[in-house]
């Protein structure tokens, strides 16, 4: 299998990785009151199992899932809860959410959870999934989709392929790479587990080719662990080579299909980092309570990768990282590329939270006024996503739902590979992320009016028909005794 | 000389029938699925017409104007103008508001008690009970006509904010 052939698109960027991977993975410093957001996975807020003035201890369960998709959460120190209250959250763009803020008292007392500490070979597949759902596993990879909803999404008959990313594409972000060079039996024994959990036969491991360090720790650690079912795949370092459906593409050159899931073409994706997650949880009993946050940018000291406990304030690790430079201009969390921009440093890390960027204006160079789209091409030959940037832009003024939908608007990844290469600077990945919940709800409208329509329409059908029945009862009954009926 | 000239003439005279042909007999949407495509489907009445379908059969015929439609508000208006060549005009007060949000009708069911006229009025058929039973609007298919609420003898309908889909 070549690979390749089914990444289209895609942009080499200069890789800002170097910086932040001088240094080892270290312990970030523990600070006084950890605020812990309900709503940091997809799906539905979690439900508090502890109120204000409990004490609580490491590990403790804090929070449990509501009925659907969402996730556990777990006390990353020990001490009391202070309150559970609307905190500003970095997930919601600074916007406050509901949250479980604890004071640590710095003594780290763990909880009792022994029975956490399970031999995944001993436990059925569907417990397998069910434990890891308890160690509050989501994927760490960015979106922070609970691991057992994805899992339990996946039929175990099926013998669905395992693929693991590694493929970290994003310019900035570093975190993956240093848990490949550090934590490499973790991901192999975390992909031995979801192995288990999945009934898979097999498990790719995709690490990029500009990362040899990691390579060569992976291949020990799978050597160590004589798993023949475990193999590694090199792919080139293209932006955005790490999406989900891009690496699969590239991979198995088997396209993900637009209305699907990667579970329709029997694959399961997960983060490398969620791997390690799910080792440490089921070998070590440590639920997900921490995790390494690259730091970086310009606009630091001094740029490094910190094991961060959930609920840390930005503000500590930039102070960890030796504070702000004077170039700093933009916080942003997240990639360069796809990061969001944060209003302010007081905010939480969460499960989400992969990479802080310090940004100074050499790292994101102001964008220049907009000029009128020149209708050059760059854009489509640059989507991963088979899509036309300007066709898609030139239906947005003014809004064109029709033509947005069959120009697929809403399977826009919003990579921002488009306005990378815009020549006219236009802002078209911010516009097309703007238009997407807009042209989703359109579309919904439209097809609860056609559901309206035809029962409107079949009600009045109905009613006609009892109608002409009535009339039809009552002139039977008129009709004088002898006199033959009509019909 | 004369060859190629005819060969360019037979071209031309195949790539004109080529053309007709991909094209076929024009698909023509009749003009009153066209204006009952932009309406709303709530079948509200506030139009004065029976429903959608009857006002934009109505708009068709030139019978009724294209700011009649409060449901719809600004955009209906606006799309129903550039569909019928007119100009825009926003929706006549005559009519009724423009609702700020989508709602939905919700029974208080403890008050219920089970006449069943709501189930007659509701143009949907988005109610379910039956007699001397409690009565209950399906969210997801109500279109929030309000048509439900005069016929009810004990007012124990409310109008709710549509539940987020």
């Amino acid at each position: 299998m070549t690979t390749t052939e089914l990444l289209t698109g895609g942009l080499r960027i200069e890789a800002h990785k170097r910086r932040s991977t001088k240094a080892s993975v270290r312990a970030a410093r523990l600070i006084e009151r950890y605020v812990i957001p309900l709503d940091q996975h997809s799906g539905l807020p979690a439900l508090p199992l502890v109120k204000p003035a409990d004490r609580v201890r490491m590990f403790q369960p804090i929070a449990q899932p509501a009925p659907g998709i969402s996730a556990w959460l777990h006390s990353p120190v020990s001490g009391e809860v202070l309150a559970i209250e609307p905190r500003p959250a970095p997930h919601r763009l600074g916007a406050p959410t509901m949250s479980i803020v604890i004071a640590n008292d710095g003594r780290d007392e763990r909880f009792d959870n022994a029975a956490a500490v399970v031999s995944f070979e001993q436990i059925s597949p569907a417990e397998a999934c069910e434990h890891i759902a308890r160690g509050g596993i989501v994927g760490l990879g960015g979106a922070a989709f609970p691991t057992a909803n994805k899992l339990e999404s996946s039929l175990c008959e099926n013998g669905p392929q395992l693929l693991l990313n590694g493929a970290e594409c994003e310019p900035y972000i570093s975190c993956d790479e240093m848990l490949m060079r550090e934590r490499a039996d973790d991901i192999v024994f975390g992909a031995r587990a979801l192995l288990h959990a999945l009934c898979a036969p097999n498990c790719t491991i995709a690490i990029e080719d500009d990362v040899p360090e990691a390579q060569t720790a992976l291949r020990l650690a799978i050597e160590k662990a004589a798993d023949a079912r475990i193999r590694i795949k090199v792919v080139p370092a293209i932006y955005p080579a790490g999406g989900e459906r891009q690496l699969i593409a590239t991979v198995f050159g088997v396209e993900v299909p637009h209305d699907g899931f990667p579970a329709d073409i029997g694959v399961v994706c997960q983060n490398v980092g969620t791997a390690a997650a799910i080792a440490r949880w089921i070998r070590d009993g440590q639920p997900l309570v921490s995790r390494i946050v690259t730091v970086t940018g310009d606009g630091v000291s001094e740029a490094g990768n910190w094991e961060t406990r959930i609920g840390t304030p930005f503000s500590s690790l930039i102070a960890d990282s030796g504070g702000y430079t004077e170039r700093m201009s933009r916080l942003i969390m997240g990639g360069s590329m796809m990061g969001t921009s944060l209003p302010h440093d007081d905010l939480p890390v969460v499960k989400a939270t992969n990479c802080i960027i310090a940004a100074s204006a050499l790292d994101l160079q102001p964008r220049g006024p907009e000029m009128p789209c020149i209708r050059c091409g760059n854009c489509s030959q640059a989507c991963p996503a088979f899509l036309l940037p300007q066709q898609l832009h030139w239906y947005l003024q003014p809004f064109d739902s029709e033509q947005l939908s069959r120009h697929g608007l809403l399977d826009c990844i919003e990579c921002g590979c488009c306005d990378y290469v815009c020549p006219s600077q236009i802002p078209l990945a911010e516009r097309f992320r703007e238009a997407k919940p807009l042209l989703a709800r359109e579309l919904d409208a439209h097809l609860t009016a056609d559901a309206a329509r035809a029962r409107f329409h079949s009600r009045n059908e109905r009613l006609a028909r009892l109608e002409a029945e009535h009339r039809a009862k009552l002139a039977e009954k008129r009709r004088p005794k002898g006199e033959p009926s009509s019909t | 000389m004369i060859t190629a000239l005819l060969t360019v003439i037979i071209l031309a005279a195949l790539a004109g029938v080529a053309t007709v042909a991909t094209r076929g007999a024009p698909r023509e949407i009749a003009l009153v699925d066209r204006i009952d495509a932009l309406l709303p489907q709530t079948q509200c009445r506030r139009c004065t017409f029976e429903g959608c379908r009857p006002y934009a059969e109505a708009i068709a015929q030139g019978a009724a104007d294209i700011n009649q439609c409060p449901p719809g508000g600004e955009r209906t208006a606006q799309a129903l103008a550039s569909l019928m060549g007119v100009a825009p005009k926003p929706v006549g007060k005559e009519y009724g508001v423009v609702p700020d949000y989508p709602a939905v009708a919700f029974i208080k069911e403890e008050s219920c008690i089970g006449c069943t006229k709501c189930i007659q009025a509701c143009p949907v058929d988005a109610i379910v009970g039956a007699s001397r039973y409690m009565h209950t609007v399906i969210a997801a298919d109500c279109t929030g006509c309000e048509l439900c609420i005069p016929p009810c003898p004990v007012d124990c309908i409310v109008m709710q904010p549509a539940p987020a889909r």
